[in-house]
């Protein structure tokens, strides 16, 4: 269908909803373009042929029109609201349980994407935390927890080879989450307008086993620990209320 | 001055300001006209962009962007959001309701004038001043907006981020365009509830007159809540307040930048529809005309219309899908924007039953009409993959998206605009434009305008983000390349197509040949009087004996058709 590569548990789902409305809609505009054509020969002005003087306001007319509004109310509408509400439900509408995922907070910023590990000890601001600056690691097989806020402006955390995408906004917490299902290196793009450079917010999600990115996490805390400095951000811009 | 009692022109000063609802349509038209060939200009040199990022802009470059002739991300930014914000709020919005429904309007409804003619004049006159805040935001310190036609905040509202003056005069100036368009709806309710001529009930008024009646209601109940939204954020750039400025950077605590998404979206959503029911109402006559037959489902249609009014400003939740939104709320705006399309069904069972076993006539605006059904058959049914919150998790903000709003409101609002201009330029102007080049200009549109757009969705399935001034930067988007050349040159080739229809335009003016009073053979108003008509319409008021449509009823004098001023007997 043109999709990227899907690397995800629920991808899928979302691949086959697009196959669905996709064919449904076409069969739609293959009736009217098909009907408009045969009118336009059919029907074409003709010397001696006369048009026929009806409102279309009578009983049979109105038969159809309910009829056109029942079929398409149905076999359109809620055929594709409902196996929305399921994909919805399977990739978005269920968090996964906070202690079983892999989590990690995302913090845009004019124009990077601030990312930090919680460590060993599974809470976020500790010693033990490691931030880094563009590079996201998860492990497959495990869903990923993201709780994204951003620093500045509204960005939006997008991996198309996920089929997610995640606005970020300022004094606000919102969260994605995702199953990675193949290893390798994928992109994150930034999905909503937020300054002259937004073409340049790009980063990268690397999936690997749960050793690999264990072990990363590891190597990379020796060499670059926590910029806790800069998270204080997120702590700073948490309001009483949240 | 009561409505009608039109003094003639005394001197310049009182043409330039006339109080005239068909000199002011000419007015918002030729300033349409203006504002569309630089936002044209400007998607020309967007699409070059994208085709081929960070290289030399041949011809312009050097004079746009310095030495190099190469545009910045800067430059890319401001180009779309003006590009995008002058095409609404400059271009469309004054052809489509400034100029055709003000010429057109009254003289269906056998009006001497609108019913606040100063008013009119007013209106026209704002947006003038609103176009001229635009045009100067090019010029100013920092350049000019750059923070999309949507503006959300805080990019838009703090001034640390976006430093130009520019940002403040895009507000100003689209408050203006807003005012002026509320004003001008204002005009239009009042005009079609209280003007008609006697025997004009609501259930004989032209389907293009209703269509104008509800965009108007629209934009009454709407453009309220943005520009509302848009001052509130001018007052967060200019005034220090943190309406919408939330986290760090805020001087206040309790600001929402969310808050500003949905005023905007409350209206922004209405807005589609308000610059898409025109066409529909213009639609729906056409093929009336044309087909020699009466509006099939005359009833329904105005009823699918008011559903579609009733029903457009509780769907904006649709553009919100990523934000973060309750997903129960999500299901409700799910169901409810998918609901949009029986109304729009029946609109299209009702176009396609007018031609049915009608007499087809391919003349221009006919021909153009018929480009619509198609390109928003197109348009509507992907507004279905935009209405499912899950699969639209994936396609916001991509050119999937941008695609299907250039389908509705690029493809069908200006096949709409030119088979208006083409159906109504005899009675503006009192001549004729040319039937081949209009048939040549249509063909080569309709072709060209489906490659760029259809390479759009090829492109937005892929994931390419919207706004983004080099897609090629991200390596899952390199196998797009190709289509983004296609598109670039699909762009300049629809945009030199369109001098084809400037000429023939500005040719006619002058020297088309004389129209009659009455070139198409229609039934309605308009056409019962001169072309050009007389400044006060009328001779005498008409009495309206019949309905908008009687097309296909042998008459006196072999007419096939019963003007609707007339009256017949029913054998």
């Amino acid at each position: 269908m043109g999709f990227p590569e899907d690397a995800s548990l629920h991808g899928h789902l979302l691949d086959r909803l697009y196959g669905h409305a996709f064919w449904l809609t076409l069969a739609a505009f293959l009736a009217v373009v098909a009907i408009l054509g045969w009118c336009l020969v059919r029907y074409r002005a003709r010397p001696g042929r006369l048009p026929t003087y009806t409102h279309g306001s009578g009983r049979g007319a109105l038969l159809l029109s309910l009829g056109l509004a029942f079929a398409v109310f149905v076999g359109i509408d809620l055929n594709l609201a409902l196996e929305d509400h399921r994909v919805f439900d399977a990739l978005v509408g269920t968090p996964p349980d906070p202690a079983k995922a892999f989590r990690i907070q995302v913090m845009p910023q004019q124009f990077v994407w601030n990312v930090r590990y919680p460590g060993e000890d599974g809470e976020f601001g500790t010693d033990d935390d490691l931030t880094t600056l563009n590079q996201i690691h998860v492990p497959a097989g495990r869903p990923v927890l993201v709780e994204l806020r951003s620093m500045d402006v509204v960005h939006s955390f997008f991996l198309p080879h996920f089929r997610i995408k995640q606005d970020a906004l300022p004094g606000l917490t919102t969260r994605a989450y995702f199953q990675a299902t193949k290893t390798g290196t994928y992109e994150v793009a930034c999905a909503e307008l937020c300054g002259l450079e937004h073409y340049r917010m790009r980063g990268f999600l690397h999936v690997g086993s749960e050793e690999e990115v264990a072990e990363w996490i590891a190597r990379t805390r020796e060499e670059y620990g926590a910029d806790q400095e800069l998270w204080r951000a997120w702590t700073r811009m948490k309001r009483e209320s949240d | 001055m009561t409505p009608g009692a039109h003094p003639r022109p005394a001197g310049l000063l009182a043409r330039v300001f006339s109080t005239d609802h068909k000199v002011i349509g000419k007015q918002y038209l030729f300033t349409g006209i203006f504002f569309l060939f630089f936002a044209g200009l400007m998607a020309l040199l967007i699409r070059w962009q994208l085709a081929y990022p960070f290289r030399s802009v041949p011809l312009v470059g050097g004079l746009l962007f310095g030495k190099g002739g190469i545009m910045g991300g800067e430059h890319y930014t401001m180009l779309f959001t003006m590009h995008g914000s002058l095409m609404v709020f400059f271009a469309v919005t004054p052809i489509l309701i400034g100029a055709m429904g003000n010429f057109v309007v009254p003289l269906q409804i056998g009006a001497r004038d609108m019913a606040y003619p100063r008013l009119n004049a007013t209106s026209y006159w704002i947006l003038f001043a609103g176009g001229l805040v635009m045009a100067a935001s090019f010029f100013v310190p920092g350049g000019a907006a750059s923070a999309g036609w949507t503006n959300y905040p805080p990019l838009s509202s703090d001034r640390g981020v976006t430093l130009g003056q520019g940002q403040t005069l895009w507000l100003l100036g689209i408050v203006l365009a807003g005012t002026s368009t509320l004003l001008g709806a204002i005009n239009f309710v009042a005009t079609i509830l209280n003007l008609r001529a006697p025997g004009m009930t609501l259930r004989r008024l032209p389907l293009a007159t209703w269509s104008y009646f509800f965009t108007s209601v629209l934009n009454v109940l709407w453009v309220p809540v943005v520009a509302a939204a848009l001052i509130l954020v001018l007052l967060d750039r200019v005034a220090g307040t943190s309406f919408f400025l939330a986290g760090a950077n805020a001087p206040f605590e309790g600001g929402q930048p969310l808050l500003y998404q949905h005023l905007f979206w409350g209206f922004g959503h209405p807005e589609v529809y308000i610059l898409i029911l025109p066409v529909w109402g213009i639609l729906s006559d056409l093929l009336s005309v044309f087909s020699r037959k009466p509006a099939f489902g005359y009833r329904v249609s105005v009823i699918a219309m008011a559903a579609i009014v009733a029903v457009s400003g509780i769907v904006w939740g649709h553009h919100m899908f990523t934000s973060g939104m309750s997903p129960l709320l999500g299901k409700a705006f799910v169901l409810l924007t998918l609901a949009v399309s029986v109304p729009t069904a029946l609109l299209f069972l009702n176009w396609l039953g007018t031609l049915w076993k009608g007499s087809i006539r391919f003349e221009p605006p006919m021909v153009y009409a018929l480009g619509i059904v198609f390109v928003f058959a197109v348009g509507g049914l992907t507004g279905v993959f935009n209405a499912l919150q899950a699969f639209d998790i994936y396609i916001h903000d991509t050119y999937f998206v941008v695609a299907h709003f250039h389908y509705t409101l690029a493809a069908s609002v200006f096949l709409g605009s030119f088979a208006a201009i083409s159906y109504w330029f005899p009675k503006m102007f009192g001549r004729r434009m040319n039937a081949r080049l209009s048939v040549v200009h249509f063909l080569l549109s309709f072709l060209l305008l489906n490659v760029v757009f259809l390479a759009m969705f090829r492109m937005g399935i892929a994931g390419m983000p919207r706004r983004v001034a080099d897609p090629f930067v991200y390596e899952y988007l390199q196998p797009m390349r190709g289509w983004s050349v296609l598109a670039g040159w699909g762009t300049l080739g629809l945009g030199l197509v369109q001098l084809l229809f400037a000429w023939d335009f500005f040719r006619s003016l002058r020297a088309g040949p004389a129209a009659p009073a009455n070139p198409w053979g229609a039934a309605t108003l308009e056409w019962s009087v001169a072309s050009p008509p007389p400044p006060h319409n009328f001779e005498r008021t008409p009495r309206v004996a019949g309905g908008p449509h009687e097309y296909g009823r042998p008459g006196p004098g072999g007419r096939d058709w019963v003007p609707q001023d007339e009256e017949v007997s029913l054998t």
